[in-house]
């Protein structure tokens, strides 16, 4: 269960697919005008990352490594086919509003590095979970990054009204312009957060340093001091 | 369709559609292999390349075996299958007969599989309906349209090697700063209605 907690803090914060490794950007870009989108192409990449991670690694032992990418590309685009079938049978504007983005999940670089970096080496039960996690922080992210876009551009935040209606409306967040500039500067924000908590840690690697410094000299010093006793 | 109309096609596609700032296909090479005008330029014709043979081949595809067996429903499955060996094939061939061209563009070869502008540029064939002809020029359009995004933005970028930017914005984030504000320039182009 402490397993479990730390690996889905792992892809949701510390390890987070997009805002950390900055893979998928194509989705990410294109989908986040409206929160509603974004959670439907997250919670879809995660229920075909979690099936992909699971057969990979049922399959690890007989998968042959020179064709090894192939074979998760074929087992990759089967899932993301059942999902594209199932989304225009149940969420049929959600299948419409994210367009060609569905069936692009099959080149979505989040899948395929999870597939060669975890998926190929662990077993079953934890490469799921690593399936949830990193799906999670792919949903996390677009979401965040679709709330900036929606109540700066549209005024709404899943379609809810949240600004005053004498607000303007920044239409430029709806735009492709505004996905590159926006997505920049939550990554920013991500990279000072980060060079912040390296810069800590680093303060307090010197600080623990300098004390056991410290204590080595006050012992040759109290070592001095008995010897001349 | 006539002469006139799929030139007006292709223009729009290289410009009022433009794969990366309008459409966002193919995002990660852009902003991955645009460091320098050279390997952006080399990358784009290797795009070039795959996506015009891939568009006449993916259409025989859907056409001729997929539609009779009426397995439409596969045709990702099916096209990502058959760019990934195309791929593959072309690395061969360039490397028996045409070694001057592989070695400009085979390091950027096996990269192309993955690179979801050519995956849609085969979708969107099937979804608008294309004939052969118009197949084999809407892929070349397509890439024609990223290489030209992809080469600028590669002269941006390295004119911005030399610049000073805060600390948190250093690397990503000022790179995707300059895709927006390079997408707001190509965003003049959606005025222009056929």
């Amino acid at each position: 269960m402490k397993g479990f907690l730390k690996q889905l803090k792992e892809g949701i914060l510390d390890n987070n697919p997009v805002l950390v490794q900055l893979l998928g950007m194509c989705p990410t870009l294109a989908t986040t005008t409206l929160v509603e989108n974004a959670f439907g192409m997250g919670l879809a990449a995660t229920a075909v990352l979690i099936c992909s991670n699971l057969f990979i690694s049922l399959l690890r032992k007989f998968i042959p490594s020179q064709v090894r990418i192939a074979a998760y590309i074929v087992i990759i685009s089967g899932f993301v086919t059942a999902v594209e079938l199932l989304m225009r049978a149940y969420f049929y504007s959600l299948y419409q509003a994210l367009g060609l983005f569905i069936p692009l999940i099959v080149v979505n670089c989040i899948i395929l590095a999870r597939a060669e970096a975890y998926a190929s080496k662990n077993k079953p039960l934890p490469s799921v979970i690593d399936g949830v996690a990193m799906g999670l922080g792919f949903t996390f992210a677009l979401v965040l990054i679709a709330s900036v876009r929606e109540i700066l551009g549209s005024g709404t935040w899943l379609g809810f009204q949240v600004l005053p209606d004498a607000y303007p409306k920044m239409t430029f967040f709806v735009l492709p312009a505004g996905a590159f500039i926006t997505l920049g500067f939550i990554i920013a924000a991500v990279q000072k957060i980060r060079n912040g908590a390296a810069e800590r840690a680093r303060l307090r690697e010197l600080a623990s340093l300098r004390a056991e410094f410290l204590a080595q000299k006050n012992e040759k010093a109290e070592e001095k001091e008995e010897m001349t006793v | 369709m006539s002469f006139g109309s799929i030139l007006l096609m292709m223009f729009s596609a290289i410009l009022v559609e433009n794969f990366i700032f309008a459409k966002f296909y193919g995002c990660c090479p852009f902003l991955g292999v645009s460091e320098h005008p050279d390997t952006a330029l080399g990358m784009g014709m290797a795009v070039t390349f795959v996506m015009t043979v891939s568009g006449g081949v993916t259409w025989a595809v859907y056409e001729f075996l997929l539609v009779p067996a009426k397995l439409e429903y596969l045709k990702t499955v099916a096209f990502i299958l058959v760019i990934a060996a195309l791929v593959q094939f072309i690395e061969m061939f360039l490397r028996r007969f045409i070694p001057t061209l592989y070695q400009a563009l085979g390091i950027y070869l096996p990269l192309i599989t993955t690179n979801c502008a050519v995956l849609s540029a085969a979708l969107l064939t099937v979804q608008n309906g294309y004939s052969f002809i118009e197949a084999i020029c809407f892929g070349l359009a397509s890439a024609l349209g990223f290489t030209l995004a992809i080469t600028v933005f590669a002269g941006v970028r390295s004119r911005m090697a030399h610049a000073n930017p805060p600390e948190a914005f250093k690397g990503f984030p000022l790179t995707l700063i300059a895709a927006g504000l390079l997408a707001m320039a190509f965003s003049c182009f959606s005025g222009i209605q056929f």
